[in-house]
């Protein structure tokens, strides 16, 4: 049976959900780890072999030009399986994934990534004997990407 | 089909084992889903997902996309020009709607 005041209860836990739902939380360190941790299948991720290019400063946070390279001969027997970007700041820590072989010949990719904030991002390099390699880089932004309903 | 809103670069023709370097971009909002209308009304979802290269019918690029890529989503990358083939380049956004663009590719 419905009464008034369930009625009530559930009005007002629909207007709080209302409050809360349109402001996406930014990813903290623990979703980052997360990310990564659901890629490496937590296998360990060594620094080097990775560059990772990307202005110090941005100015402007909806479209940051970035360039992952790595450091592989690319044959069959050693290339990079694949190219991620992540950022521990955006509402979603994963910007990204490029999947590559041997044929693509240069093992280096470039896009224009969306930053929520400075932050450290990062790019992880998953290679064809299964380890990953990993660089990262601080960038200041100026005008954030609006994720808060701006 | 009207004509993708798509710009490749890419040359026509290349040696055999050079590396041929590709830029991509399609025209796309790469809707986050996270905005509001001026109302007040959450605007859907929509980004491009996949986009894929092939190249004379074998997959030599795959990319995951998530809402952290800019609005027209921008791709550089390379492959060896191993034989005179076409190469098909696929974007598929949330709302299933497919772009395609193919550009031959002359292996002297």
């Amino acid at each position: 049976m419905t009464t008034r005041r369930h009625l009530l209860i559930g009005g007002g836990a629909g207007l709080v959900s209302l409050a809360i739902a349109p402001l996406p939380v930014g990813a903290t360190e623990v979703l980052f780890d997360e990310a990564l941790q659901s890629l490496t299948n937590g296998a360990e991720v060594k620094a080097g072999r990775v560059t990772l290019t990307i202005p110090g400063i941005a100015e402007n946070g909806l479209s940051v030009y970035t360039t992952v390279a790595v450091d592989s001969p690319m044959t069959e027997a050693d290339h990079v399986r694949a190219i991620h970007i992540l950022s521990p700041r955006n509402p979603i820590a994963l910007i990204s994934s490029f999947h590559l072989g041997p044929r693509a010949g240069r093992p280096k990719v470039s896009t224009s990534i969306r930053l929520a904030g400075s932050q450290e991002v990062a790019a992880v390099a998953e290679m064809s004997d299964g380890s990953f390699w990993k660089d990262s880089k601080k960038v200041i932004v100026t005008i954030a990407a609006c994720i808060d309903g701006g | 089909m009207a004509r993708a809103p798509v710009r490749i670069s890419m040359p026509d023709e290349a040696k055999k084992g050079e590396i041929v370097d590709i830029k991509a971009i399609l025209r796309h909002p790469m809707e986050t889903g996270y905005r509001v209308d001026n109302v007040g009304k959450k605007i859907p979802r929509n980004i491009v997902t996949d986009m894929t290269v092939t190249y004379g019918g074998v997959e030599v690029m795959r990319w995951k996309l998530q809402p952290g890529v800019a609005a027209n989503p921008f791709i550089g990358f390379s492959t060896v020009a191993i034989e005179t083939g076409e190469l098909v380049f696929t974007w598929t956004d949330d709302t299933g709607q497919v772009f395609r663009e193919s550009r031959m590719l002359t292996v002297t």
